[in-house]
């Protein structure tokens, strides 16, 4: 360790830290602009001037590229200092004399105008507009050091000194990662200035696209572990091996970008499918205008919304950022329509008169509800219906037939005009909206199939996993020790995919507590004294179960394997083969008896 | 003309994970169709012997029935691809013994096709209705004289 005095207060730091970092740990401040625990020291604004005295010599020199040494001291704001720094502020408010920074900087060292002309600022520098850039290479630095691009350069001496591209063209190699505009001090860069590729955004799924992510997020608060992750999809590290800013600044140490992804093997006696289900794509049904119209929005979305961490935190807004004066929720889009989905999802009827108790929460608009059925099931259920009527919100019955923005009347002009038959009143009517919500059913998930593939599950004719019985086995599947819980198994609401989760739970727990199973009896065996030893039901054991014993010349099945398919069985040639209560015998008997 | 009166019996050997479990849900969804199928449960259609057909027919069956799991969904993975591969040598015996092979036929109905099971028990006995009865042992009796 080494022992320096900054101040008059003893400091200890690390070989090879510097002056600047010292008093940093000391938490003395020494201002700066062209810093940055990423970069490597440069001294280009020089603000961060000390009075070093070793060995009995005093220097003046920039703390952030003096390295520190045994029994320095180090003042840093003598009044010699405190001049520098001033006159420093001055020449700095002359450069750029609309930069937030600078003008605060200055404030704080009690500069507040300055003694000297603007200087001739080059002309067509691409960067910094105003000729705001302090030249203190920060964007040069970091894109050629840290993210290992090198889109930008300095060129030209003195006066004519500045930052650009080569040969001032718009850079084909700027990867599009906005450090130059984020570390920039007086935000003079812009990434327009490098490149004429717009910005690439990054939709954040959680918020349902509806606002942008960092590449290194936390997928959504309530996340366990509850970590942040990183998506090597957008993250530059994965691009260029640069950047890792994100370690340097991680105090815990925690960020490693050479993590590869691992596959890991877990033994385990059962298993839990709680997969889950897909939201309907509302863009299958084109008349709704879902994707076309920007305020024609899917429950999920509408989530997002309504959520006080969300996008709007918690104000429901249209897209023009004007609160709403309508709004529609159209049930069963996807459910119940023999084009899409046959089955009813539901959860829909009640998340929709959620929706319609939320929007007349926050808001003042009127909400109408376009339902086929109410479906209103559950305990509870019911009586919130019964309150939404007398919260007057509007119920109309009718399928809605389209979801258009073409205005036959003053009044519809700019709105969107659901068209639907209300069924009471026998009228096909046209209702101008400002908003609408889609409330999307439940479909399987997309990787359902692969699933059923995996774990051997039987699909029912909607998709969803099918239980090994509806009323007496309704959370088994028809493998042994695997269990079903949730939307997997289909449509159904939280507490009811609570209450499945606990019986799987429990029906887990049951076979691990008992520690063996019980096999059904109808493995195969082989008669020694009839086998052949052809091998044939060697070759058509799905399960390898069967082998050939060389000594005795015969097949012989191993039981803990079997299955008790009696595909071996039906392929003896000799008749060797039998299966336990499916014997040839037993089966000839059984086809005599339903013939008799 | 076929014999308006004549009600076809029907061997059927039904996987016990699919298509025993589609006959089930047909029946618990109220499915009507034929009552000329009688089922014998096998584990897995790799288990029907083609032996247990020729008995079925021999003592009095007009068809059989074999159902399972679609290709790539069998319970123990390639059952049904063995009868899938045993089904033509064994129409090719019937063909030679004079049998229809619409008597005798082959579908994979999942444990959701209860309409699928129902569709095909009525087809199966309105094509068996046109063919007649097989009366196997009558004619056995004619050409090989009383077994």
């Amino acid at each position: 360790m080494i022992n320096l005095t900054i101040d008059g207060r003893k400091v200890e730091c690390s070989p090879g830290q510097t002056v600047l970092e010292a008093a940093r740990i000391a938490g003395i401040h020494i201002p700066t602009l062209c810093h940055h625990e990423s970069l490597k020291p440069y001294g280009a604004c020089r603000f961060c001037i000390v009075e070093v005295t070793r060995r009995g010599r005093t220097r003046m020199t920039t703390s952030c590229t003096m390295p520190a040494a045994e029994g320095m001291e180090v003042a840093t704001e003598t009044d010699k200092v405190m001049k520098i720094r001033r006159i420093l502020a001055e020449l700095m408010l002359a450069r750029c004399p609309h930069s937030d920074a600078v003008i605060e900087l200055a404030a704080e060292l009690g500069v507040h105008q300055t003694r000297f002309p603007r200087p001739t600022i080059t002309e067509n520098c691409p960067v910094g507009e105003h000729g705001e850039c302090i030249l203190c290479g920060m964007c040069v630095r970091i894109c050629d050091d840290v993210m290992n691009v090198g889109a930008l350069a300095f060129e030209g001496r003195g006066g004519y000194r500045r930052v650009t591209t080569p040969f001032h063209e718009p850079s084909d190699i700027c990867r599009l990662c906005g450090a130059c505009e984020s570390i920039c001090p007086t935000g003079s860069i812009r990434q327009a200035h490098i490149t004429d590729r717009p910005p690439v955004d990054i939709p954040f799924e959680y918020e349902q696209g509806l606002m942008n992510r960092k590449p290194i997020y936390l997928q959504f608060p309530q996340a366990v572990p509850r970590v942040p992750v990183i998506d090597a999809k957008s993250c530059m590290n994965f691009k260029t091996e640069g950047c890792k800013i994100c370690e340097d600044n991680c105090e815990a140490q925690a960020i490693d970008h050479s993590v590869e992804d691992e596959i890991k093997e877990i033994k385990v006696g059962t298993l839990i499918l709680a997969t889950g289900f897909d939201i309907f794509d509302s863009r299958e049904i084109l008349r709704y205008g879902y994707g076309r119209f920007p305020n024609v929005i899917n429950a999920l979305e509408f989530e997002r919304l309504s959520h006080a961490s969300g996008p709007t935190s918690g104000k429901l807004l249209k897209k023009d950022g004007e609160p709403p004066k309508s709004v529609g929720i159209i049930h069963c889009v996807g459910s119940r329509d023999e084009n899409h989905q046959v089955y009813c999802s539901r959860v829909c009827c009640m998340y929709s008169l959620k929706f319609a108790h939320l929007v007349r929460e926050k808001t003042e608009a009127e909400v109408f509800n376009f339902y086929i059925d109410m479906r209103a099931f559950g305990k509870g259920y019911e009586e919130f219906y019964k309150r939404l009527l007398s919260e007057e919100v509007n119920f109309i019955r009718g399928k809605v037939a389209e979801i258009t923005d073409m205005a036959t009347s003053e009044a519809e002009e700019g709105k969107l005009v659901v068209v639907c038959e209300d069924t009471l009143l026998g009228l096909v009517r046209r209702v101008p909206m400002d908003m609408v919500i889609l409330a999307a059913g439940l479909k399987p998930g997309s990787d359902s199939d692969k699933l059923a593939q995996i774990f051997g599950m039987s699909k029912s004719a909607d998709g969803f996993f099918l239980e090994k019985h509806p009323k007496l086995a309704p959370v088994d599947s028809t493998s042994d020790g695997i269990f079903l819980a949730g939307a997997c198994q289909g449509p159904k609401d939280i507490p009811d995919s609570v209450a499945q989760g606990a019986a799987a739970a429990a029906g887990a727990l049951s076979l691990l507590d008992k520690g063996s199973i019980i096999l059904e009896p109808i493995t195969a065996s082989i008669n020694e004294d009839l086998c052949g030893g052809c091998k044939i039901c060697v070759a058509n054991c799905p399960f390898t179960a069967v082998e050939y014993d060389e000594e005795k010349g015969v097949s012989v099945v191993i039981e803990e394997l079997c299955k008790g398919c009696g595909t071996c069985v039906a392929s003896c040639p000799a008749g060797a083969a039998q299966q336990e209560n499916f014997e040839d015998k037993q089966i000839f008997s059984e086809i005599q008896g339903v013939l008799s | 003309m076929p014999d308006e009166s004549f009600e076809p019996t029907i061997v059927g050997f039904l996987c016990q994970w699919c298509s025993y479990t589609g006959a089930d849900l047909a029946g618990t969804s109220r499915m009507q169709y034929p009552p000329n199928l009688r089922a014998v449960r096998v584990m897995c259609t790799g288990r029907v012997d083609p032996t247990f057909v020729v008995q079925a027919l021999a003592d009095g069956a007009d068809g059989v029935l074999i159902a399972g799991c679609h290709p790539g969904d069998c319970h123990y993975n390639e059952g049904n691809y063995r009868t899938m591969r045993r089904y033509p040598l064994l129409l090719k015996l019937l063909d030679q013994f004079g049998i229809d092979k619409d008597r005798v036929r082959l579908e994979w109905i999942s444990a959701s096709e209860g309409e699928k099971f129902a569709r095909v028990v009525t087809q199966m006995t309105e094509r068996l209705k046109e063919l007649g009865p097989l009366n196997w042992k009558e004619r056995s009796e004619q050409y090989c004289g009383a077994v």
